[in-house]
Protein backbone atom coordinates (compact mmCIF):
# COMPACT_ATOMS: atom_id res chain seq x y z
CA UNK A 1 0.00 0.00 0.00
CA UNK A 2 1.76 3.33 -0.64
CA UNK A 3 1.07 6.86 1.48
CA UNK A 4 -1.84 8.42 0.89
CA UNK A 5 -2.31 10.52 -2.21
CA UNK A 6 -2.88 14.27 -2.34
CA UNK A 7 -5.07 15.53 -4.22
CA UNK A 8 -3.58 17.32 -7.61
CA UNK A 9 -3.08 21.22 -6.71
CA UNK A 10 -3.07 20.44 -3.49
CA UNK A 11 -0.10 22.20 -1.39
CA UNK A 12 1.58 20.48 1.87
CA UNK A 13 2.48 22.21 4.54
CA UNK A 14 4.00 18.69 5.54
CA UNK A 15 6.78 18.88 2.48
CA UNK A 16 7.74 22.71 3.14
CA UNK A 17 8.32 21.76 6.90
CA UNK A 18 9.94 18.78 5.03
CA UNK A 19 12.38 20.88 2.99
CA UNK A 20 13.12 23.29 5.83
CA UNK A 21 13.80 20.81 8.24
CA UNK A 22 16.32 19.46 5.70
CA UNK A 23 17.80 22.99 5.24
CA UNK A 24 17.82 23.12 9.33
CA UNK A 25 19.74 19.99 9.71
CA UNK A 26 22.53 21.41 7.33
CA UNK A 27 22.60 24.77 8.28
CA UNK A 28 22.60 23.04 12.40
CA UNK A 29 25.58 20.71 11.15
CA UNK A 30 28.02 23.03 9.31
CA UNK A 31 29.54 25.69 11.78
CA UNK A 32 30.97 27.34 8.85
CA UNK A 33 27.98 27.66 7.25
CA UNK A 34 26.71 29.74 10.39
CA UNK A 35 29.55 31.66 10.76
CA UNK A 36 29.31 32.71 6.94
CA UNK A 37 25.95 34.49 8.00
CA UNK A 38 26.68 36.43 10.52
CA UNK A 39 30.48 37.16 9.19
CA UNK A 40 30.17 39.42 6.14
CA UNK A 41 27.36 41.41 7.29
CA UNK A 42 29.40 42.13 10.30
CA UNK A 43 32.74 43.13 8.36
CA UNK A 44 30.17 44.96 5.98
CA UNK A 45 28.66 47.24 9.15
CA UNK A 46 32.04 47.71 10.89
CA UNK A 47 33.93 49.02 7.94
CA UNK A 48 30.79 51.91 6.80
CA UNK A 49 30.43 52.57 10.46
CA UNK A 50 33.88 53.38 11.49
CA UNK A 51 33.91 55.09 7.55
CA UNK A 52 30.75 57.58 8.58
CA UNK A 53 32.18 58.01 11.99
CA UNK A 54 35.37 59.45 10.39
CA UNK A 55 33.16 61.67 7.58
CA UNK A 56 30.52 62.84 10.03
CA UNK A 57 33.17 64.06 12.32
CA UNK A 58 34.20 66.59 9.18
CA UNK A 59 31.62 67.05 6.89
CA UNK A 60 28.02 68.96 8.25
CA UNK A 61 26.04 67.53 5.80
CA UNK A 62 26.87 64.27 7.17
CA UNK A 63 26.87 65.26 10.68
CA UNK A 64 23.07 65.53 10.15
CA UNK A 65 22.48 62.83 7.92
CA UNK A 66 22.77 60.42 10.88
CA UNK A 67 23.08 57.13 10.14
CA UNK A 68 22.62 56.74 6.78
CA UNK A 69 25.57 54.72 5.94
CA UNK A 70 24.96 52.34 8.41
CA UNK A 71 21.39 52.09 7.72
CA UNK A 72 22.17 51.72 3.95
CA UNK A 73 24.64 49.08 5.04
CA UNK A 74 22.22 47.28 6.66
CA UNK A 75 19.20 47.86 4.48
CA UNK A 76 21.79 46.30 2.01
CA UNK A 77 22.19 43.28 3.65
CA UNK A 78 18.80 42.38 3.60
CA UNK A 79 18.54 42.40 -0.02
CA UNK A 80 21.84 40.84 -0.85
CA UNK A 81 21.44 38.37 2.01
CA UNK A 82 17.66 37.48 1.17
CA UNK A 83 18.63 36.69 -2.43
CA UNK A 84 21.86 34.75 -0.79
CA UNK A 85 19.97 32.37 1.55
CA UNK A 86 17.42 32.03 -1.03
CA UNK A 87 20.27 30.76 -3.61
CA UNK A 88 22.33 28.82 -1.12
CA UNK A 89 19.40 26.87 0.45
CA UNK A 90 19.16 26.38 -3.56
CA UNK A 91 21.96 25.36 -4.94
CA UNK A 92 23.04 22.82 -2.03
CA UNK A 93 20.55 20.45 -3.57
CA UNK A 94 22.59 20.74 -6.48
CA UNK A 95 25.97 20.38 -4.78
CA UNK A 96 24.76 17.41 -2.94
CA UNK A 97 23.64 16.23 -6.29
CA UNK A 98 19.97 15.40 -4.71
CA UNK A 99 17.88 17.58 -7.03
CA UNK A 100 17.19 14.72 -9.03
CA UNK A 101 15.72 12.74 -5.32
CA UNK A 102 13.29 16.21 -5.25
CA UNK A 103 12.48 16.15 -8.83
CA UNK A 104 10.71 12.87 -9.15
CA UNK A 105 9.16 12.87 -5.62
CA UNK A 106 5.90 14.78 -5.07
CA UNK A 107 7.59 18.16 -4.03
CA UNK A 108 5.86 20.44 -5.79
CA UNK A 109 8.28 23.54 -7.65
CA UNK A 110 6.00 26.03 -5.39
CA UNK A 111 6.36 24.34 -2.18
CA UNK A 112 10.11 23.87 -3.10
CA UNK A 113 10.26 27.35 -3.49
CA UNK A 114 8.33 28.13 -0.24
CA UNK A 115 10.84 26.39 2.13
CA UNK A 116 13.44 28.29 0.28
CA UNK A 117 11.86 31.82 1.01
CA UNK A 118 11.45 30.07 4.84
CA UNK A 119 14.97 29.65 4.65
CA UNK A 120 15.96 32.68 3.83
CA UNK A 121 14.45 34.43 6.29
CA UNK A 122 16.04 32.17 8.79
CA UNK A 123 19.47 32.57 7.56
CA UNK A 124 18.93 36.55 7.04
CA UNK A 125 18.02 36.76 10.90
CA UNK A 126 20.85 34.27 12.04
CA UNK A 127 23.17 36.78 10.47
CA UNK A 128 20.96 39.78 10.90
CA UNK A 129 19.91 39.86 14.53
CA UNK A 130 23.51 39.43 15.63
CA UNK A 131 24.63 42.42 13.85
CA UNK A 132 22.37 44.87 14.29
CA UNK A 133 22.48 44.76 17.75
CA UNK A 134 26.32 44.99 17.02
CA UNK A 135 25.46 48.53 15.23
CA UNK A 136 23.24 49.35 18.52
CA UNK A 137 26.40 48.76 20.31
CA UNK A 138 28.79 50.29 18.31
CA UNK A 139 27.69 53.25 16.34
CA UNK A 140 24.16 53.64 18.92
CA UNK A 141 22.65 53.06 15.75
CA UNK A 142 19.04 51.13 16.29
CA UNK A 143 17.54 49.68 13.13
CA UNK A 144 14.63 48.19 15.12
CA UNK A 145 14.17 52.05 16.01
CA UNK A 146 12.74 52.49 12.16
CA UNK A 147 9.51 51.22 13.89
CA UNK A 148 6.98 50.15 10.97
CA UNK A 149 9.10 52.18 8.72
CA UNK A 150 11.15 49.13 9.15
CA UNK A 151 8.57 46.36 8.46
CA UNK A 152 7.74 48.25 4.96
CA UNK A 153 11.54 48.53 4.34
CA UNK A 154 11.98 44.61 5.01
CA UNK A 155 9.04 43.71 3.14
CA UNK A 156 9.99 45.20 0.11
CA UNK A 157 13.52 44.27 -0.12
CA UNK A 158 12.71 40.76 0.77
CA UNK A 159 10.42 40.42 -1.60
CA UNK A 160 12.85 41.76 -4.39
CA UNK A 161 15.52 39.56 -2.84
CA UNK A 162 13.42 36.71 -3.50
CA UNK A 163 12.47 37.24 -6.77
CA UNK A 164 16.04 37.19 -8.11
CA UNK A 165 16.72 33.93 -6.07
CA UNK A 166 13.48 32.54 -8.07
CA UNK A 167 15.23 33.71 -11.33
CA UNK A 168 18.61 32.80 -10.60
CA UNK A 169 17.23 29.20 -9.56
CA UNK A 170 15.27 28.74 -12.91
CA UNK A 171 18.35 29.68 -14.91
CA UNK A 172 20.40 27.21 -13.36
CA UNK A 173 17.82 23.98 -13.59
CA UNK A 174 18.10 25.71 -17.15
CA UNK A 175 21.73 26.26 -17.63
CA UNK A 176 23.35 24.10 -15.23
CA UNK A 177 26.30 24.80 -12.30
CA UNK A 178 27.79 26.84 -14.77
CA UNK A 179 24.79 29.53 -13.89
CA UNK A 180 26.05 29.11 -10.33
CA UNK A 181 28.06 32.57 -10.22
CA UNK A 182 24.79 34.45 -11.28
CA UNK A 183 23.82 33.67 -7.87
CA UNK A 184 26.44 35.49 -6.05
CA UNK A 185 26.89 38.36 -9.01
CA UNK A 186 23.31 39.03 -9.64
CA UNK A 187 22.48 41.05 -7.04
CA UNK A 188 25.77 43.77 -7.80
CA UNK A 189 24.20 44.97 -10.70
CA UNK A 190 21.40 46.24 -8.54
CA UNK A 191 24.23 47.91 -6.25
CA UNK A 192 25.45 50.72 -7.96
CA UNK A 193 21.22 50.98 -9.85
CA UNK A 194 19.55 50.86 -6.74
CA UNK A 195 21.06 54.01 -5.14
CA UNK A 196 22.08 52.72 -1.95
CA UNK A 197 24.44 55.07 -0.66
CA UNK A 198 23.24 58.32 -2.61
CA UNK A 199 20.41 59.76 -4.03
CA UNK A 200 19.25 58.97 -7.28
CA UNK A 201 19.75 62.49 -8.15
CA UNK A 202 23.45 61.81 -8.45
CA UNK A 203 22.71 59.40 -11.52
CA UNK A 204 23.07 60.82 -14.79
CA UNK A 205 19.75 61.83 -16.09
CA UNK A 206 19.47 58.56 -18.33
CA UNK A 207 20.01 55.96 -15.88
CA UNK A 208 17.05 57.70 -13.08
CA UNK A 209 14.21 56.16 -14.91
CA UNK A 210 15.91 52.30 -14.72
CA UNK A 211 16.84 53.19 -11.15
CA UNK A 212 13.40 54.09 -10.43
CA UNK A 213 12.30 50.74 -12.29
CA UNK A 214 14.29 49.07 -9.46
CA UNK A 215 12.02 48.51 -5.75
CA UNK A 216 14.86 48.70 -3.70
CA UNK A 217 15.81 52.02 -5.13
CA UNK A 218 12.40 53.54 -3.33
CA UNK A 219 13.21 52.06 0.17
CA UNK A 220 16.59 53.46 -0.10
CA UNK A 221 15.38 56.99 -0.81
CA UNK A 222 12.57 56.50 1.80
CA UNK A 223 15.10 55.13 4.19
CA UNK A 224 17.36 58.75 3.30
CA UNK A 225 13.64 60.80 3.67
CA UNK A 226 13.11 58.87 7.39
CA UNK A 227 16.85 59.46 8.47
CA UNK A 228 17.47 62.92 7.13
CA UNK A 229 14.17 64.45 6.69
CA UNK A 230 12.67 62.70 9.49
CA UNK A 231 9.53 62.04 7.08
CA UNK A 232 8.21 58.48 6.41
CA UNK A 233 7.36 58.24 2.91
CA UNK A 234 4.61 56.14 2.54
CA UNK A 235 3.81 56.57 -1.23
CA UNK A 236 7.48 55.64 -2.25
CA UNK A 237 6.76 52.34 -0.26
CA UNK A 238 3.29 51.28 -2.04
CA UNK A 239 5.08 52.11 -5.05
CA UNK A 240 7.68 49.49 -4.43
CA UNK A 241 4.84 47.40 -3.65
CA UNK A 242 3.26 47.12 -6.90
CA UNK A 243 6.59 47.47 -8.65
CA UNK A 244 7.49 43.82 -6.19
CA UNK A 245 4.14 42.41 -7.05
CA UNK A 246 5.12 43.05 -10.71
CA UNK A 247 8.37 41.83 -10.39
CA UNK A 248 7.95 38.20 -8.47
CA UNK A 249 5.15 37.88 -10.54
CA UNK A 250 6.91 37.83 -14.13
CA UNK A 251 10.01 35.78 -12.02
CA UNK A 252 7.78 33.46 -10.58
CA UNK A 253 6.64 32.94 -14.92
CA UNK A 254 10.39 33.07 -15.73
CA UNK A 255 10.73 30.31 -13.21
CA UNK A 256 8.27 28.20 -14.31
CA UNK A 257 9.05 28.61 -18.38
CA UNK A 258 12.79 28.17 -17.09
CA UNK A 259 11.67 24.32 -15.31
CA UNK A 260 9.79 23.16 -18.58
CA UNK A 261 12.63 24.41 -20.62
CA UNK A 262 15.10 22.26 -18.41
CA UNK A 263 12.20 19.22 -18.88
CA UNK A 264 12.65 19.58 -22.43
CA UNK A 265 16.78 19.39 -22.79
CA UNK A 266 17.06 17.17 -19.99
CA UNK A 267 19.13 19.83 -17.95
CA UNK A 268 16.93 17.65 -14.80
CA UNK A 269 18.96 14.90 -15.24
CA UNK A 270 22.26 16.34 -15.34
CA UNK A 271 23.10 18.83 -12.45
CA UNK A 272 26.75 19.18 -12.82
CA UNK A 273 28.06 21.99 -14.99
CA UNK B 1 -7.39 8.69 -11.83
CA UNK B 2 -8.39 6.62 -14.81
CA UNK B 3 -7.91 2.92 -13.94
CA UNK B 4 -5.50 1.29 -15.85
CA UNK B 5 -4.69 -2.42 -15.69
CA UNK B 6 -1.10 -1.62 -17.06
CA UNK B 7 1.34 0.23 -14.54
CA UNK B 8 3.56 1.79 -17.17
CA UNK B 9 2.37 2.37 -20.83
CA UNK B 10 4.66 3.73 -23.16
CA UNK B 11 3.49 4.65 -26.91
CA UNK B 12 5.50 5.88 -29.84
CA UNK B 13 8.05 7.34 -27.04
CA UNK B 14 10.62 9.84 -28.72
CA UNK B 15 12.96 11.81 -27.79
CA UNK B 16 15.25 14.07 -29.66
CA UNK B 17 18.03 16.63 -28.23
CA UNK B 18 18.40 19.00 -30.94
CA UNK B 19 19.81 16.42 -33.91
CA UNK B 20 20.40 13.34 -31.57
CA UNK B 21 17.75 10.85 -31.29
CA UNK B 22 17.78 9.80 -27.79
CA UNK B 23 14.96 7.56 -27.88
CA UNK B 24 13.16 6.91 -31.09
CA UNK B 25 9.34 5.94 -31.00
CA UNK B 26 9.31 2.73 -28.49
CA UNK B 27 6.63 1.11 -27.00
CA UNK B 28 5.90 -1.29 -24.02
CA UNK B 29 3.77 -1.90 -21.33
CA UNK B 30 4.23 -3.30 -18.22
CA UNK B 31 1.71 -4.96 -16.12
CA UNK B 32 1.33 -4.38 -12.12
CA UNK B 33 3.98 -6.71 -10.14
CA UNK B 34 6.21 -7.58 -13.12
CA UNK B 35 9.92 -7.18 -12.93
CA UNK B 36 11.40 -5.84 -16.05
CA UNK B 37 15.18 -5.52 -17.12
CA UNK B 38 16.14 -2.31 -19.45
CA UNK B 39 19.22 -3.27 -21.12
CA UNK B 40 21.63 -1.39 -23.39
CA UNK B 41 24.77 -0.06 -24.00
CA UNK B 42 26.21 3.64 -23.15
CA UNK B 43 24.01 5.79 -24.90
CA UNK B 44 21.33 3.18 -26.09
CA UNK B 45 18.21 5.54 -24.30
CA UNK B 46 17.35 3.41 -20.86
CA UNK B 47 18.29 6.67 -18.93
CA UNK B 48 16.26 8.88 -21.11
CA UNK B 49 13.26 6.41 -20.81
CA UNK B 50 13.34 6.00 -17.16
CA UNK B 51 13.47 9.94 -17.06
CA UNK B 52 10.56 10.39 -19.08
CA UNK B 53 8.85 7.54 -17.19
CA UNK B 54 9.11 9.52 -14.19
CA UNK B 55 8.43 13.02 -15.76
CA UNK B 56 11.99 13.96 -15.29
CA UNK B 57 11.98 14.67 -18.77
CA UNK B 58 9.02 15.72 -21.52
CA UNK B 59 9.07 13.77 -24.60
CA UNK B 60 9.55 14.79 -28.10
CA UNK B 61 6.58 13.00 -28.98
CA UNK B 62 4.62 9.60 -28.38
CA UNK B 63 3.43 9.33 -24.40
CA UNK B 64 3.85 7.72 -21.00
CA UNK B 65 1.29 6.84 -18.62
CA UNK B 66 2.09 5.69 -15.40
CA UNK B 67 -1.12 4.38 -13.14
CA UNK B 68 -3.32 5.59 -15.92
CA UNK B 69 -1.70 9.11 -15.31
CA UNK B 70 -0.15 10.86 -18.32
CA UNK B 71 3.33 12.19 -17.72
CA UNK B 72 4.67 14.59 -17.32
CA UNK B 73 1.69 16.30 -17.34
CA UNK B 74 0.13 14.51 -14.18
CA UNK B 75 2.54 13.82 -12.62
CA UNK B 76 1.40 14.87 -9.37
CA UNK B 77 -1.11 12.61 -9.17
CA UNK B 78 1.27 9.48 -9.17
CA UNK B 79 4.53 10.75 -7.79
CA UNK B 80 3.75 9.61 -4.35
CA UNK B 81 3.28 6.09 -5.34
CA UNK B 82 6.66 5.68 -7.24
CA UNK B 83 10.13 6.18 -6.16
CA UNK B 84 13.83 5.98 -7.97
CA UNK B 85 17.44 4.65 -7.06
CA UNK B 86 20.35 5.67 -8.93
CA UNK B 87 24.13 5.92 -7.98
CA UNK B 88 24.00 8.55 -9.65
CA UNK B 89 21.81 10.42 -7.38
CA UNK B 90 22.95 11.08 -3.76
CA UNK B 91 21.02 11.74 -0.20
CA UNK B 92 22.21 15.02 1.05
CA UNK B 93 25.89 13.77 3.19
CA UNK B 94 25.58 16.27 6.10
CA UNK B 95 22.80 14.95 6.91
CA UNK B 96 22.31 11.93 9.12
CA UNK B 97 20.57 8.60 7.64
CA UNK B 98 17.76 8.95 9.90
CA UNK B 99 17.11 13.01 8.52
CA UNK B 100 17.52 12.02 5.31
CA UNK B 101 14.69 9.23 5.75
CA UNK B 102 12.59 11.63 8.02
CA UNK B 103 12.70 14.29 5.31
CA UNK B 104 11.76 12.41 2.41
CA UNK B 105 9.60 10.22 4.32
CA UNK B 106 7.98 13.71 5.38
CA UNK B 107 7.79 14.70 1.54
CA UNK B 108 6.16 11.72 0.67
CA UNK B 109 3.66 11.86 3.33
CA UNK B 110 4.24 8.63 4.96
CA UNK B 111 2.22 7.44 7.72
CA UNK B 112 3.89 6.72 11.09
CA UNK B 113 7.14 7.56 9.93
CA UNK B 114 9.08 6.97 12.69
CA UNK B 115 7.72 2.97 13.05
CA UNK B 116 8.65 3.41 9.04
CA UNK B 117 11.97 3.97 9.51
CA UNK B 118 12.32 1.79 12.24
CA UNK B 119 11.34 -0.97 10.20
CA UNK B 120 13.29 -0.07 6.96
CA UNK B 121 16.26 0.60 9.14
CA UNK B 122 16.17 -3.02 10.22
CA UNK B 123 15.39 -4.50 6.58
CA UNK B 124 18.50 -2.57 4.83
CA UNK B 125 20.57 -3.29 7.93
CA UNK B 126 21.09 0.43 8.70
CA UNK B 127 19.83 0.72 12.66
CA UNK B 128 23.22 0.85 13.38
CA UNK B 129 23.86 3.39 11.22
CA UNK B 130 21.47 5.43 11.53
CA UNK B 131 22.98 8.71 13.40
CA UNK B 132 26.07 8.86 10.66
CA UNK B 133 26.30 11.38 8.30
CA UNK B 134 25.14 9.98 4.66
CA UNK B 135 28.42 11.52 3.56
CA UNK B 136 30.71 9.10 5.57
CA UNK B 137 29.40 5.78 4.88
CA UNK B 138 30.92 3.17 2.46
CA UNK B 139 29.67 2.81 -1.18
CA UNK B 140 27.85 -0.05 0.03
CA UNK B 141 26.10 1.68 3.14
CA UNK B 142 25.13 4.44 1.06
CA UNK B 143 23.12 2.08 -1.84
CA UNK B 144 21.19 0.41 1.36
CA UNK B 145 20.40 3.81 2.51
CA UNK B 146 18.93 5.22 -1.18
CA UNK B 147 17.16 2.05 -1.23
CA UNK B 148 15.77 2.51 1.46
CA UNK B 149 14.70 5.74 0.73
CA UNK B 150 13.62 4.49 -2.22
CA UNK B 151 11.26 2.51 -0.54
CA UNK B 152 10.34 4.25 2.23
CA UNK B 153 6.77 5.03 0.52
CA UNK B 154 5.86 1.64 -0.27
CA UNK B 155 6.07 2.85 -4.03
CA UNK B 156 3.96 0.80 -6.30
CA UNK B 157 6.27 1.70 -9.18
CA UNK B 158 9.81 1.62 -8.42
CA UNK B 159 12.61 2.82 -10.97
CA UNK B 160 15.99 1.58 -10.50
CA UNK B 161 18.99 2.75 -12.69
CA UNK B 162 21.99 -0.12 -11.94
CA UNK B 163 21.03 -0.33 -8.23
CA UNK B 164 23.99 -2.26 -7.44
CA UNK B 165 26.74 -0.28 -9.79
CA UNK B 166 29.84 -0.09 -7.80
CA UNK B 167 28.97 -2.52 -5.43
CA UNK B 168 31.38 -5.65 -4.55
CA UNK B 169 29.35 -9.00 -5.49
CA UNK B 170 28.34 -10.38 -1.78
CA UNK B 171 26.39 -6.84 -1.02
CA UNK B 172 24.96 -6.62 -4.39
CA UNK B 173 23.83 -10.32 -4.01
CA UNK B 174 21.87 -8.91 -0.62
CA UNK B 175 20.34 -5.93 -2.43
CA UNK B 176 18.87 -8.24 -5.14
CA UNK B 177 17.71 -10.15 -2.26
CA UNK B 178 15.89 -7.10 -0.57
CA UNK B 179 14.42 -6.03 -3.82
CA UNK B 180 13.24 -9.51 -4.83
CA UNK B 181 11.68 -9.50 -1.54
CA UNK B 182 9.99 -6.49 -1.32
CA UNK B 183 8.58 -6.93 -5.34
CA UNK B 184 7.08 -9.82 -3.80
CA UNK B 185 5.60 -8.73 -0.42
CA UNK B 186 4.15 -5.46 -2.29
CA UNK B 187 3.53 -6.59 -6.24
CA UNK B 188 5.23 -3.62 -6.87
CA UNK B 189 6.21 -3.01 -10.94
CA UNK B 190 9.95 -2.69 -11.13
CA UNK B 191 11.81 -1.61 -14.33
CA UNK B 192 15.67 -1.83 -14.04
CA UNK B 193 18.07 -0.48 -15.90
CA UNK B 194 21.37 -2.51 -15.88
CA UNK B 195 24.59 -3.40 -17.06
CA UNK B 196 24.30 -6.70 -15.01
CA UNK B 197 23.64 -9.32 -16.66
CA UNK B 198 23.16 -11.82 -13.65
CA UNK B 199 21.24 -9.00 -12.09
CA UNK B 200 18.99 -9.28 -14.80
CA UNK B 201 18.62 -13.09 -15.34
CA UNK B 202 18.39 -13.72 -11.91
CA UNK B 203 15.46 -10.56 -11.01
CA UNK B 204 13.70 -10.04 -13.95
CA UNK B 205 10.71 -11.85 -15.76
CA UNK B 206 11.11 -9.95 -18.78
CA UNK B 207 13.87 -8.03 -20.75
CA UNK B 208 13.53 -4.77 -23.05
CA UNK B 209 16.29 -4.34 -25.11
CA UNK B 210 17.58 -0.83 -26.53
CA UNK B 211 19.81 0.43 -28.86
CA UNK B 212 20.75 3.48 -30.35
CA UNK B 213 16.97 4.45 -29.16
CA UNK B 214 15.10 1.81 -30.22
CA UNK B 215 13.73 -1.59 -28.71
CA UNK B 216 15.76 -4.57 -30.10
CA UNK B 217 14.21 -7.38 -28.54
CA UNK B 218 11.56 -7.60 -25.68
CA UNK B 219 11.01 -11.03 -24.20
CA UNK B 220 11.37 -13.18 -21.28
CA UNK B 221 14.99 -14.28 -20.86
CA UNK B 222 14.58 -18.30 -21.72
CA UNK B 223 12.98 -16.66 -24.60
CA UNK B 224 15.78 -14.69 -25.72
CA UNK B 225 18.04 -17.36 -24.56
CA UNK B 226 16.43 -19.94 -27.02
CA UNK B 227 15.95 -16.95 -29.24
CA UNK B 228 19.29 -16.48 -29.94
CA UNK B 229 20.87 -19.89 -29.30
CA UNK B 230 22.75 -18.29 -25.96
CA UNK B 231 23.40 -19.87 -23.00
CA UNK B 232 23.56 -16.54 -21.24
CA UNK B 233 22.11 -12.99 -21.10
CA UNK B 234 25.48 -11.83 -21.51
CA UNK B 235 26.25 -13.29 -25.16
CA UNK B 236 22.38 -11.90 -26.20
CA UNK B 237 23.36 -8.75 -25.08
CA UNK B 238 26.93 -8.94 -27.31
CA UNK B 239 24.95 -10.13 -30.31
CA UNK B 240 22.14 -7.44 -29.63
CA UNK B 241 25.01 -4.77 -29.19
CA UNK B 242 27.63 -5.95 -32.21
CA UNK B 243 24.77 -6.68 -34.54
CA UNK B 244 24.86 -10.58 -34.93
CA UNK B 245 21.05 -10.24 -34.47
CA UNK B 246 20.59 -8.92 -37.46
CA UNK B 247 23.42 -11.10 -39.38
CA UNK B 248 21.44 -14.22 -37.95
CA UNK B 249 18.38 -12.88 -39.09
CA UNK B 250 19.68 -11.99 -42.72
CA UNK B 251 21.76 -15.88 -42.91
CA UNK B 252 18.23 -17.31 -42.12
Amino acid sequence: MSARASSAGELSARRIGAMVLRYWYLLRSSWPRMLELIYWPAVQMFMWGFLQLYISSNAGFFARAGATFIGAVLLWDILFRGQLGFSVSFLEEMWARNMGNLMISPLRPVEFIAALMIMSLIRLAIGMVPVSLLAIAFFGFNLYGLGLALAAFFVNLILTSWSVGIVVSGLVLRNGMGAESLAWTFMFVLLPLTCVYYPVSVLPAFMQPIAWALPPTYVFEGMRALLIDHTFRLDLMLEALALNVVLFTAMALAFVALLASARRNGSLMQTGE
Amino acid sequence: MANSPLAIEVQHLTKVYKTTRAVDGIDFALAPGSITGLLGGNGAGKTTTIAMIMGLVTPTAGSVRVLGADMPRQRYRVLHRMNFESPYVDMPMRLTVRQNLKVFGMIYAVPDLTERIKEIAAQFDLVDLLDRPAGKLSSGQKTRVSLAKALINRPDILLLDEPTASLDPDTADWVRGRLEDYRLDHSATVLLASHNMVEVERLCDRVIIMKRGRIEDDAPPAVLLERYGRHTLEEVFLDVARGRAHLQEAAQ
